[in-house]
């Protein structure tokens, strides 16, 4: 089984702690002079996102995980499962609740998302950045008025509520940072 | 980093702060009267210890070892007469690379003959204030006992003689985690643990620690007594280890005894033995003069004066662009 020595403890490395694939944030080599060296490692459990620090002894090994972040397409959802397929291969993945996460909300068929899969099975589905999707829900719009500020919530199509500007109907296609959850631009109207 | 590898990690004007810390410390010892050595930087031995791993240098003959101080050289020269000596020189560890750890590093070492170690500190504290006039001031050294500053910081209510099961315990409240087994029953290196977390980040900007447990002793006389402790300090500086210093062993049967020892560690720790320096234990045969030496990171130091984040900062070239 493969394995990395903390000498090779570097941000991104995958490694399995506790029986958890694990992704390395930041690694700092501490030592006293005449004493033990050590690594202060902040890690993140690909499957919880839990973060947190662990001090390991310098020299230590740890086992790699095998973990491959993969650029699927997405097709449609069973409502327990969530079907992804690979552009090239065409070979199909079902991603869990869990693995879906937050990213559901964000899922349109055909979009591009990462999945991060950990012995070919996924742990995590990260949506494009930027996505543009139906407003389904809005109170109406107010006419000509582009310019003002001011928000209010808008229901999308994958159910996913966003603050839009006044302006925006329902009907119209909005590009959000799915990042951060925030109304980027119009994209077309509806 | 998207700068390029052959340039500097260092700014010229921390290059130009580097050659004053150089001019002033040489006029420091000047004054002093400590004169000025150098020595060999590939030796023929080295100084066997379970945590520093010496760079082995082959030719195709006998193999060289870079130097990880200039510790067993000089106190050659001390024993053969020198008097007050110091050095200014490069120094390397195999594997130490972070944030305040490069590889190669610069030394300031120097050794007084008849001083006590509580000469020596107002000494590093001379030279440092002497070093840092006008640069960034100074805070007066605060002096504490090991014992007392894990008591302090860590909790402990019998520092030197706790076992690994309370500073376990310590750590478990403080929410270090760790692998317990991987760290095995080795009490120094759960004493180093909950040193570097719980008592390092909380010592007062300028610090002496002194009076380290007996198994830490490393180079340094053992003081008899309940507990008997190491004659050795440390200088703090933002929380970031600066210096070293010992009151010198001078007993060889004492010091093989202890070089043995460094080996029966790295051996339980699945590292090579290092050959000890048969030269050195010669001069210790024939006499070293009572004497406390200290060896001063300056590249810290810098770091320190320039509030560096990163060694980087302070090098020219770092490891990665050596």
């Amino acid at each position: 089984m493969a394995s990395y020595s903390t000498n090779e403890f570097r941000r991104g490395l995958k490694v399995i702690i506790d029986g958890d694939p694990c992704s390395i944030i930041e690694n700092e080599f501490v030592k006293p002079g005449k004493g033990q060296a050590f690594n202060r490692v902040k890690l993140r459990n690909l499957k919880t996102g839990r973060v947190w620090e662990r001090t390991f002894k310098s020299g230590e090994s740890v086992e790699a995980a095998d973990v491959l972040d993969v650029e699927m397409q997405y097709l449609y959802t069973d409502g327990t499962q969530w079907h992804f397929m690979h552009p090239e291969t065409f070979e199909q993945v079902a991603a869990g609740e869990a693995a879906v996460g937050e990213a559901k909300k964000w899922l349109k068929e055909q979009d591009l998302c990462t999945l991060t899969l950990w012995n070919g099975e996924p742990i995590s589905v990260t949506p494009p950045n930027h996505v543009i999707l139906k407003v389904v829900e809005t109170e109406p719009g107010i006419r000509g008025d582009t310019a003002q500020g001011g928000s209010k919530p808008a229901t999308l199509e994958t159910g996913a509520v966003v603050q839009v500007p006044l302006f925006i109907d329902v009907g119209d296609e909005i590009k959000v940072d799915t990042r951060t959850g925030e109304y980027i631009a119009r994209a077309s109207k509806g | 980093m998207s700068e390029p590898r052959w340039r500097p990690s260092a700014s010229r004007r921390v290059l130009e702060l580097r050659a004053r810390v150089n001019a002033r410390i040489r006029a420091f010892m000047a004054r002093h009267g400590i004169l000025e050595v150098e020595t060999p930087a590939l030796l023929q031995g080295t100084t066997p210890a379970a945590s520093i791993t010496p760079f082995r240098v082959a030719d195709g003959h006998a193999p060289r070892w870079l130097q990880t101080s200039p510790e067993l050289p000089m106190k050659r020269l001390l024993a053969a007469g020198s008097g007050p000596i110091y050095q200014l020189c490069h120094a390397w560890r195999a594997g130490e690379r972070g944030r305040r750890h490069n590889p190669e590093f610069t030394l300031l070492e120097w050794y007084r003959p008849g001083f006590g170690l509580a000469a020596l500190m107002d000494e590093v504290e001379a030279l440092l204030a002497w070093v840092t006039e006008g640069l960034r001031p100074l805070p007066p050294f605060v002096r504490l006992r090991w014992g007392e500053a894990m008591a302090r910081h860590a909790g402990l209510d019998a520092p030197y003689t706790a076992g690994v099961e309370v500073l376990q315990s310590v750590l478990r409240q403080a929410g270090v985690e760790v692998d317990a087994a991987a760290l095995g029953p080795d009490l120094d290196a759960w004493r180093d643990l909950v040193w570097v977390h719980c008592v390092e980040p909380a010592l007062p900007e300028a610090a002496f620690v002194h009076d380290f447990p007996a198994s830490q002793a490393a180079l340094a006389c053992v003081r008899p007594g309940d507990p008997p402790v190491a004659e050795r300090f440390e200088a703090y500086l933002g929380g970031m280890e600066l210096a070293n210093g010992f009151f010198e062993l001078r007993d060889p049967e004492e010091q093989r005894r202890r070089f043995a020892e460094e080996n029966r560690r790295r051996a339980a720790a699945g590292l090579a033995p290092l050959p000890e320096d048969s030269l050195f234990l010669e001069a210790l045969e024939s006499g070293l003069p009572a004497c406390s030496g200290v060896a001063l990171g300056v590249d810290r130091l810098l770091m320190w004066l320039t509030g560096a984040e990163t060694i980087d900062a302070v090098l020219a070239f770092p490891w990665e662009r050596a």
